[in-house]
């Protein structure tokens, strides 16, 4: 046997572990979801098809159609939002911030990560209400004259969202930031650029990895959260996970449920598949 | 040596196996019930361990079930409603009647016809209260609770918080409309369907137990809607301004039943536990959980709580309240999906 054959095997042999714990925990399960979401509820009992009834009703009830914009429009917003205040905050922590201090800075910006993610939910509820920190502080200084409605709105689930991925986002472009040589900005200024064309030339392309794979993490995390427009959101408008939760807690509708999560699972393939090209994680 | 210490104490531990197992009761529950000061009485008499696991939904509980081998549960809380469902699937034993303390309940709370089947007893009622109106009296006018209409009139519009569980306040809408709960089906929803749209449009928000007890408390929302002592009573020492009442249209009444699954491998011990909870003891620790209160089903509870517990609970009302309750709706598999479908409307709307 050639030695290429059998780093072909060891190779193979390496692989195989992740390969089989792959189908065990995702390839299976997957399937299984996908095959229930092709039945359908008879009184109360489960029916198995194959039936494309429930996508059907997905894609033609108002109410759950509704259920994905309302989704990527938050998603988007969040996403958005996060990589415009993470990318300053990371680019100030890795060129700005004197190295002795930036491990604190690192830690002060990861800090909310430590808090129970329920918790920090119910604390931006308290914090948003009529007679919060916010809005006791806005009409306290006399820039409002009356309070805003915050809580139990989109704008409130959108700051809950932001908060926490900030922090998940300035990590990911901190550590590509700090991967960069200081020679491409130095080149670059030899060259006759100028701060700003460096870092909008120069220096952002080359952080672009960082800055989708962080972006394409906080759209994954972001679309399936149930937790945060549950608790900030009012029950206003439902998200794809509210309405798939819905589905589950009295009338037990396995089959409705299962293809509300296959279309959230194709959204998050569609966002994968658009943003692929950049997807590199060992640059982060 | 070492070999052989460790095979005796393998086998010491195999030959004990089997008896702690006897020492343990696994409870499928509400969150009621997992208060320590409820099952410790029952754990020290009975020299056992009570494992629980909590569950929200009658559809969670059963699929806990199923998705478990037979006997890992001996009892469950189910919604009285829904005891018919749990039958149905052969998950219930049937309990000796003449064992239960029935005869000492408050007559309407028995639910003979929601936990029997074929005039078998499947469970029994062990808890119960109201889905009513929750408000802040110190913010809202009480004589203005009095009357479903104030929620549509809109002189508390963005100051109301709807409880999300689309059954009682289906009920509650259709009560205000005269409609009885009974009678809720699909018709009678075509009717509460824009009452129900313009609740929401009053509301600040439709929320969870926890968010709405948060509102009500913060001062976000000053009435809740499907609110009653189960939501305000474990508040009331912090802010005795919250209060509830049944208004002159009525209220829904909720209860909850104790089972023992068919599966079990310890039933006596299950029946004990079952006991226990609907005793006068049990139901006065049950009525006061930590998690939320509600009225015993058992009226000898009674004499175990004090006047203070007794004034949150209304006790000295309950005739009048359960004479004007209906019960929830206990509607057939369509008429759920279409209210379901109702409800998830709303929100979107």
């Amino acid at each position: 046997m050639g030695i290429e054959a059998i780093e072909k095997r060891q190779g193979a042999a390496l692989v195989l572990p992740a390969l089989l714990w792959t189908v065990a925990f995702f390839v299976l399960p997957f399937a299984a979801m996908v095959w229930i979401s092709l039945g359908h509820l008879d009184g109360r009992e489960m029916v198995p098809g194959p039936d494309l009834g429930n996508y059907l009703r997905i894609f033609t009830e108002p109410a759950l159609t509704r259920g994905i914009w309302v989704s990527l429009q938050i998603t988007l917003i969040v996403t958005v939002i996060s990589v415009a205040l993470a990318w300053p905050l990371a680019w100030i922590i890795a060129t700005r911030v004197p190295v002795r201090w930036r491990r604190l800075a690192l830690l002060l910006a990861v800090l909310p990560f430590w808090t129970s993610y329920v918790v920090r939910s119910y604390s931006w509820a308290l914090v948003l209400g009529q007679k919060g920190v916010v809005m006791t502080a806005l009409l306290g200084l006399g820039i409002l004259d009356a309070p805003v409605q915050i809580m139990a709105t989109r704008a409130a689930t959108v700051i809950g969202f932001v908060h926490f991925f900030v922090m998940l986002l300035t990590l990911t472009i901190y550590s590509n930031l700090v991967q960069l040589s200081p020679n491409y900005a130095r080149a670059a200024e030899d060259l006759g650029a100028s701060r700003f064309q460096v870092i909008r030339l120069v220096i952002l392309p080359l952080t672009l990895p960082g800055v989708m794979t962080g972006a394409f993490l906080t759209f994954v995390l972001c679309i399936g959260d149930y937790i945060t427009p549950q608790i900030l959101g009012g029950n206003n408008e439902l998200t794809l996970p509210q309405l798939i939760m819905l589905q589950l807690g009295r009338r037990g509708d396995y089959p409705m449920a299962s293809a509300l999560s296959v279309v959230l699972m194709a959204l998050v393939t569609l966002a994968y598949a658009a943003c692929a090209r950049w997807l590199k994680m060992e640059r982060v | 040596m070492r070999l052989t210490t460790s095979c005796a104490a393998a086998a010491l531990l195999a030959a004990l196996g089997p008896a702690a197992e006897a020492e343990e009761l696994n409870a499928l529950i509400w969150c009621d019930h997992a208060d320590p000061a409820l099952l410790e009485p029952f754990e020290k008499a009975h020299g056992v361990k009570v494992n629980t696991k909590e569950f929200e939904g009658t559809a969670a509980g059963l699929t806990i079930l199923e998705q478990s081998r037979p006997g890992d549960w001996d009892v469950m809380v189910i919604d009285a409603v829904d005891v018919h469902r749990a039958v149905e699937r052969g998950l219930l034993a049937p309990l000796p009647a003449a064992e239960m303390a029935t005869a000492d309940y408050f007559p309407q709370v028995v639910m003979a016809a929601n936990n029997s089947v074929d005039g078998v007893t499947y469970a029994v009622t062990e808890k119960f209260g109201y889905n009513t109106i929750a408000f802040n009296k110190a913010a809202v006018d009480p004589e203005d609770m009095k009357s479903l209409k104030t929620l549509f009139s809109g002189k508390y519009d963005g100051r109301i918080a709807v409880y999300d569980y689309y059954l009682p306040v289906e009920g509650l809408v259709g009560v205000a409309q005269g409609i009885a709960t009974k009678d809720l089906d699909a018709a009678a929803l075509a009717k509460i369907k824009a009452p129900l749209f313009a609740l929401k449009s009053a509301s600040k928000q439709v929320s969870d137990v926890v968010a709405s007890q948060t509102a009500l408390a913060t001062g976000e929302v000053d009435v809740l809607v499907g609110g009653g002592e189960w939501l305000t009573a474990v508040l009331h020492a912090e802010n005795p301004d919250l209060d509830w009442t049944i208004p002159e249209e009525g209220g829904l009444l909720w209860a909850q039943s104790i089972a023992v699954l068919k599966d079990s491998k310890k039933p006596e011990l299950a029946l004990e536990f079952v006991k226990y909870i609907t005793s006068p003891e049990g139901q006065a620790r049950l009525a006061t959980s930590s998690c939320y209160w509600g009225m015993p089903a058992n009226r000898k509870a009674g004499a175990q709580l004090d006047a203070d517990q007794k004034a949150v609970l209304r006790w000295d009302e309950q005739d009048d309240y359960l004479a004007r309750a209906q019960l929830y709706p206990v509607p057939d598999a369509a008429t759920d999906a279409a209210m379901q479908d109702l409800w998830t409307e709303m929100l979107q709307n």
